[in-house]
């Protein structure tokens, strides 16, 4: 979003000492988390922790794989360190940001091998939990991304999800999973339209438009679900689309369960973000829409609608949002409840900040949150000493972490938020 | 309109939220034709999920009685604006210094949260002393929660939208944890509910000598200082008068030498410090304790609050008693006539939508609304 790169220094000075600044913040913090891990996951772990790699019944079976925790915590509380102390002492600009990252990933990993010590965990399971969990936010990114790209900042996306998982269970139990699936698509583009129509033709501010649609989108979601589904409850009983899966591919043990043994949600997703990304950075018209985001006078001058193309995109990344919103539904429960996106829209706008308004950046990103969530629930049955409120904390403390310690790097489309108005 | 570098999203919201001159039609016409207009909608929707007219027209009835109908609405409707008037009080501030903060609703978890645990822990001081402790820890609960976000924005550049829901999402979390710890849950109880607030330290109740069910409380006198005292800060003092120079020019403050990294933290914290009030308020008059989600969705009608009110306090004290009165007509709306409270969600969104896009409102309803200033159309 504009507002996140508005610091334009003044000076490259400026920016140099802004960026060693950043470097020194990052390296603090990595000494910090390998005192933490010393201290708390190394100290505090003993035994072996296993991890199971392939179900039972696999066609391919894969050995346990046993990590002498102790040992290994200690040897992570190092690397750590000395990534820390370098990033402290040097201050590479170039580094903050990958250590950074480094860094966060080898603390999740010895985190995960502290709660798992002496105990057995199966990965597969938890790492086809996360691209589940990661599906509605990596949707929900995408559809910011093709919104940012033309430049409308879309905070939306939250109520376009609940639109979208509203009524796929409304009209999948009334007409089949298919129709509601496509009903949710066209009440996402919809609502994509209505934000294009307050924001490019009535030139209504961006997030106020956004945060207007979401109280709208979540009171009538709630007003019919307490005014009608209560009554029938038969109008909120769609089916679920179930796994399907991809013969061969989805016998390879680890990646197979992930990727090749999922619903059409999860292939669905995967698609448009290759698509979407071929779209905006391989062919013309994609290219006419990020001249849209970055400099819409210049894009006009040279003979593109700059509104049309706001109104394409924005339709277009709301029916993104309605197909990711049916996974609430169609793809989990198959019943509508208050409220049920539960934020999972602004996780996916952070996605796309973090994934640098790029498609497969945003999915990166959503499988980041998909694993702290999917973690939070794997782990409370691992019995940790950590309060469970804590764990579901995570996935909202990594939003903030990777929100305020990446943004150094990413540029929002240079007309992001703003209207254009038409000479 | 330039394209300026600077964040021109956070200024046009502002232009919406605060504009420089105020005028007969932008603070009375538009807001009365927003309410008509959203109940209108309003009733529409009610008839699109086969609700009979003749019900519809029995709710709007109730929507009235139930707000200012008789001395115990109108009791209810002050009750309900009181943390309304504060929250949004905060959120206007906010504004005013180009701040979109969306974590109300998480400031006053955590006022609420620390004025109940000050009232439980000090049962022995006197009133005087043990009110103002209380109010005071829970504003600067919320100052604390809300300069997190702050802090973020002005080390990091992380955008406070999103620290704010994030931070929202994490208070509900942290309210649940801490409710379950043994010095705050009640004894006795297995459910997540906290300990009650001694009587003397609960706001007075104003009216209880007519009816002991009269809620109305002196958190509405609270809410009535606050206003002045934001009208103050913002227009009479210099940390005001740079508050909404950031605001309206981030880079024309910056260069005028004002320190926009403390004016972000300080706003903020104000913010907050009124939304935690807001808390406090409600658990020390309303409630006596905290469950969780006690804030019940404050925080977010606090926005519509702001917004409607063109963040200008007095702004603010009036859509508060509005939202307040279509909260507690809502309620006996859903008693009288049999539909669903959720509905008040969907008009205040439509109030809000006519009053934030006054393009949208010209469209619908040309006549009587004075052109565009300028001719920037096509």
């Amino acid at each position: 979003m504009a507002m996140t790169t508005n610091t334009t220094p003044t000076s490259s000075s400026a920016l140099d000492i802004g960026k060693r600044k950043h470097a020194r913040i990052v390296g603090a913090v990595l000494i910090a988390l390998a005192v933490l891990v010393g201290l708390v996951f190394g100290a505090g772990s003993d035994g072996n922790a296993v991890f199971r790699l392939s179900r039972p019944n696999d066609a391919l079976v894969l050995p346990d794989l046993s990590v002498p925790a102790m040992q290994f915590n200690y040897i992570i509380a190092g690397l750590l360190a000395f990534l820390g102390v370098r990033q402290f002492l040097r201050g590479g600009v170039r580094w903050s940001s990958l250590s950074l990252g480094i860094g966060l990933a080898l603390v999740v990993v010895t985190f995960l091998v502290w709660a798992t010590a002496g105990k057995a965990f199966s990965l597969t399971g938890m790492l086809q939990a996360t691209m589940v969990r990661a599906v509605p936010i990596a949707l929900g990114g995408l559809a910011g991304v093709l919104c940012e790209r033309v430049a409308v900042v879309n905070i939306a996306i939250e109520g376009m999800l609940l639109a979208g998982a509203f009524t796929g269970a409304l009209l999948g139990s009334v007409f089949g999973g298919i129709t509601g699936l496509a009903a949710a698509v066209a009440v996402g583009g919809l609502f994509g339209f209505i934000l294009a129509a307050l924001v490019v033709t009535y030139r209504m501010d961006q997030i106020i438009a956004g945060v207007v649609i979401n109280l709208f989108v979540l009171g009538l979601t709630s007003y019919v679900s307490s005014q009608v589904f209560q009554e029938y409850r038969s109008l909120n009983n769609a089916p679920v689309f179930r796994a399907i899966k991809v013969p061969l591919l989805g016998d390879i043990p680890v990646i197979g369960p992930m990727l090749f043994y999922q619903n059409i949600f999860v292939y669905g997703a995967l698609i448009m973000v290759a698509v979407a990304t071929y779209y905006l950075f391989y062919t013309r018209n994609g290219l006419r829409a990020r001249a849209v985001g970055e400099h819409p006078r210049a894009a006009d001058t040279l003979g593109i609608d700059v509104y049309r193309t706001r109104f394409i995109h924005v339709t277009l990344g709301g029916m993104v949002a309605g197909f990711g919103g049916a996974w609430f539904t169609l793809g989990s429960v198959g019943r509508f409840d208050e409220n049920m996106t539960g934020g999972r829209g602004y996780i996916g706008l952070a996605a796309m900040i973090f994934g640098r308004w790029h498609p497969v950046g945003a999915l990166m990103a959503a499988l980041v949150f998909g694993f702290a969530d999917s973690m939070q629930q794997k782990l409370a049955l691992l019995q940790t000493p950590i309060p469970s409120e804590f764990l579901a904390m995570a996935p909202y403390i990594a939003t903030i972490i990777v929100v305020a310690g990446f943004i150094g790097r990413a540029r929002a489309p240079a007309a992001d938020g703003q209207p254009y108005i038409k000479e | 309109m330039s394209e300026g570098k600077t964040d021109t999203a956070i200024q046009s919201l502002l232009k919406r939220a605060a504009p420089g001159r105020h005028e007969f039609e932008d603070l009375v016409i538009v807001p009365l034709f927003a309410i008509v207009a959203a109940l209108v909608l309003g009733a529409l929707t009610m008839l699109a999920t086969s609700v009979e007219p003749a019900t519809i027209a029995r709710s709007y009835l109730a929507l009235l009685q139930g707000s200012v109908g008789s001395i115990s609405a109108i009791s209810e409707t002050l009750t309900a604006a009181t943390p309304l008037i504060l929250a949004g009080l905060g959120l206007a501030l906010g504004f005013r210094a180009g701040l979109f903060n969306i974590g109300a609703e998480g400031q006053i978890l955590m006022g609420g949260m620390a004025a109940v645990i000050t009232g439980f822990s000090f049962p022995g001081l006197p009133v005087f002393v043990l009110l103002p402790l209380c109010l005071l820890s829970g504003a600067l609960a919320g100052a604390f929660y809300a300069g997190i976000a702050g802090w973020l924005r002005a080390a990091t550049g992380a955008h406070e939208v999103i620290s704010t829901i994030m931070l929202n999402l994490i208070a509900y979390r942290l309210i649940d944890y801490m409710l379950r710890l043994p010095f705050v849950q009640r004894p006795g109880r297995a459910d997540p509910i906290s300990k009650s607030v001694p009587d003397h330290a609960g706001l007075p109740r104003l009216l209880d000598w007519i009816d002991p069910n009269l809620r109305v409380h002196a958190g509405i006198f609270l809410a009535l200082a606050a206003v002045y005292l934001v009208y103050w800060l913002l227009f009479r003092t210099k940390i005001g008068f740079e508050f909404r120079a950031s605001g309206a020019n981030p880079d024309a403050a910056r260069f005028a030498g004002m320190r926009s990294g403390l004016i972000i933290v300080l706003a903020m914290a104000s913010a907050g410090a009124l939304a935690g009030l807001a808390g406090s308020v409600q658990v020390l008059g309303v409630l006596d304790r905290v469950t969780p989600g006690f804030s019940a969705g404050i925080g977010f009608d606090a926005i519509a609050v702001a917004l409607l009110g063109r963040s200008h306090p007095v702004g603010v004290l009036f859509a508060g008693l509005l939202f307040g009165g279509l909260e507690a007509g809502g309620r006996q709306m859903q008693v009288d006539a049999g539909v669903s409270i959720d509905l008040i969600g969907i008009i205040q969104a439509l109030i809000i939508v006519f009053i934030a896009a006054p393009l949208l409102v010209r469209a619908i309803f040309p006549w009587g609304f004075r052109k565009p200033a300028t001719q920037q159309g096509k």
